[in-house]
């Protein structure tokens, strides 16, 4: 598997990390090889394996539909780079 | 007085009961060999002796009153990993530059409600994601042990205390705290033990909650304890377990006085030894190591049976599939909106890119992408879907075991601790120190590292014992076994306590 530069530079822009030319270079490389190897899971057969999901059979917990936390609106924002009134600061989204 | 940062958490819970010293003497003794012997191992990124001493102070209070708690007045270190309530917690990343959580972890809750003291936040590989602590922000742990020179003296090299938990495994082995808290997604807790002359446990997945320990890998990352012997493993894993309602996959079972089994021994026991583990390559101390693990094992009683689990090989692939994937969702979160660095951009997608690319080390972007790009479009099924299918075949493997052994016997890594640069300059061999560890974590099982001897330069050695889910006091009696016969490795020569 090649992972060629134009492809490094699709999954920086997907992954919203800026990557340096020279960066993306090392990384067409170090990408292909995991890639490569990883694919010798290729050799096993598992047409008929379901994917797993839990180490051991597990009920899904439901819980009752009430609040039980929250009113907390300084602690949520109080590590922010930028707040105001309790609202995060953010660059400006829509034109 | 005798030295009381070499006692054990048995030794250390004795002592205070019986008034033989107070909480505050034994927390000061920890605080002062941390301010003199943490400058040259880098185990600890922030010492919180404040708080120590008001949490001693509480302990020796409580004790006077007669209502200690099981782990009233024992020092501990806490993993970075873990958030703690108004104290810094940066998994060891620039991106949380100076978070401070407004909770604490569940696993750490449980610890000081039982009454034990946190002596400050240890080091660890930038989010958890390496095997030797060379990836954090605040720079390498630096391994206790040496290694023998060719002349028969120690030599000054340094060598790594292993990883993701190596500010753990180091502070425990220095005696910078009674033992540690730890995670591990891959090997993380196993690893560095075995790397360090250190017992470690990774519990099966569910048994801790993982509420407030900065997630990695979610459907692998578990925590368990660092500690000096196997009967000290066996009480913190007892005060760090519980169901937690607000992790769901913590599971509702009742958690077993672990240290009420250590005496039980293995008479009768079934030991697996999986012959796929038998690698190409593997070096013969390693091998002497796993050859002495059976011969304890069965003069102690317990019959061996060669196993097999075929899907082994498939395991470190498909768990770096897996662990990155996870990974680059929940890094997601670090956009530098809500906590952490932000670095103004052009626009809000340039921000998030150079907050992103500013605040993650190199590992960490490298996993990101390699995340991203197994789980972008029309690559879903062929990797992520596959991996977790390989899963399905690994647990089987065991599944399938368990019809015939109670337990598995394996060594923890495939060499003792290695250089600093050894392995760094290439991920792939970096990988491999987790080939013995990291099917447990893909099969969810419980995993402990066991000292087991030295290897040839003098460093230590460890074995790995695997068992069936939520049967960890099976693995508990049989690391008994294997600590009596063996015996402990404390380090020979408390170099970084000289300046």
């Amino acid at each position: 598997m090649q992972v060629d530069e134009a492809t490094v530079r699709r999954i920086a822009r997907l992954a919203r990390i800026e990557v340096s030319a020279e960066e993306a270079k090392g990384l067409e490389k170090e990408l292909s090889g995991i890639l490569d190897w990883v694919k010798q899971l290729d050799e096993v057969d598992t047409s008929a394996v379901e994917p797993m999901t839990r180490v051991v059979d597990q009920k899904l917990k439901m819980r009752d539909d009430v609040v039980t936390d929250g009113e907390i609106a300084d602690q949520v924002t109080a590590n922010a780079p930028m707040t105001e009134d309790n609202f995060f600061v953010v660059p400006k989204v829509v034109e | 007085m005798t030295d009381l940062t070499k006692l054990t958490i048995a030794e250390a819970r004795d002592g205070l009961q019986k008034k033989d010293f107070t909480a505050i003497e034994l927390t000061d003794a920890f605080v002062s060999a941390i301010e003199k012997g943490n400058g040259a191992l880098n185990a600890y990124v922030l010492q919180t002796p404040e708080h120590a001493r008001a949490q001693a102070k509480e302990s020796d209070k409580r004790f006077a009153e007669g209502k200690a708690r099981p782990l009233e007045g024992l020092p501990l270190g806490n993993k970075d990993l873990f958030c703690t309530n108004g104290i810094r917690t940066t998994a060891c990343s620039n991106i949380l530059g100076n978070f401070k959580p407004t909770y604490e972890s569940t696993v750490g809750q449980n610890l000081w409600d039982a009454g034990a003291i946190m002596l400050g936040k240890l080091n660890n590989d930038e989010f958890a994601m390496g095997s030797s602590n060379e990836t954090s922000a605040f720079g390498n742990v630096v391994n206790p042990w040496r290694r023998k020179g060719k002349d028969g003296k120690a030599s000054t090299d340094k060598l790594v205390p292993g990883g993701s938990s190596g500010g753990s495994s180091s502070a425990v082995a220095a005696n910078l705290c009674l033992a540690a808290t730890a995670t591990d997604t891959g090997g993380s807790i196993r690893q560095p033990a075995a790397l360090t002359g250190t017992v470690g446990i990774k519990p099966t997945y569910g048994r801790c909650s993982r509420w407030g320990i900065v997630a990695f890998a979610s459907s692998l990352d578990q925590a368990g304890p660092i500690t000096k012997t196997v009967r000290d493993s066996a009480i913190m894993l007892k005060a760090m377990a519980s169901h937690d309602p607000k992790d769901t996959t913590s599971v509702d079972a009742p958690v077993p006085d672990y240290e009420a089994v250590l005496g039980k021994g293995v008479k009768g026991l079934r030991v697996g030894i999986p012959k796929e583990y038998r690698v190409d390559g593997m070096s013969a101390e390693i091998q002497k190591l796993w050859d002495d693990g059976i011969a304890w094992l069965k003069s102690a009683g317990a019959t061996i049976h060669e196993i097999s689990l075929p899907h082994t090989k498939y395991a470190l692939p498909a768990y770096y599939i897996v662990a990155p994937a996870e990974c680059s969702s929940n890094l997601a979160r670090y956009d530098g909106m809500r906590y952490g660095l932000r670095v103004n951009g052009d626009d809000l997608i340039d921000t998030y890119e150079k907050t992103r690319a500013k605040g993650f080390g190199r590992e960490v972007r490298r996993r990101i992408l390699i995340g991203t790009y197994v789980l972008s479009a029309g690559y879903y099924d062929a990797y992520y879907l596959k991996a977790q299918k390989v899963r399905t075949l690994i647990k089987r493997d065991f599944d399938e075991a368990w019809n015939t052994v109670d337990v598995v016997l394996t060594p923890t890594t495939p060499s003792p601790a290695f250089a600093f640069g050894e392995k760094s300059g290439d991920p792939l061999a970096m990988y491999l120190e987790d080939i013995f560890t990291v099917t447990v974590n893909m099969a969810g099982l419980p995993g402990m590292s066991v000292p087991a001897g030295l290897s040839s330069q003098g460093t230590p050695l460890g074995l790995q014992l695997i068992g069936k889910p939520f049967d960890e006091e099976t693995l508990f009696r049989t690391a008994q076994v294997i600590e009596d016969a063996a015996g402990r490795f404390p380090v020979p020569d408390a170099w970084w306590m000289k300046g």
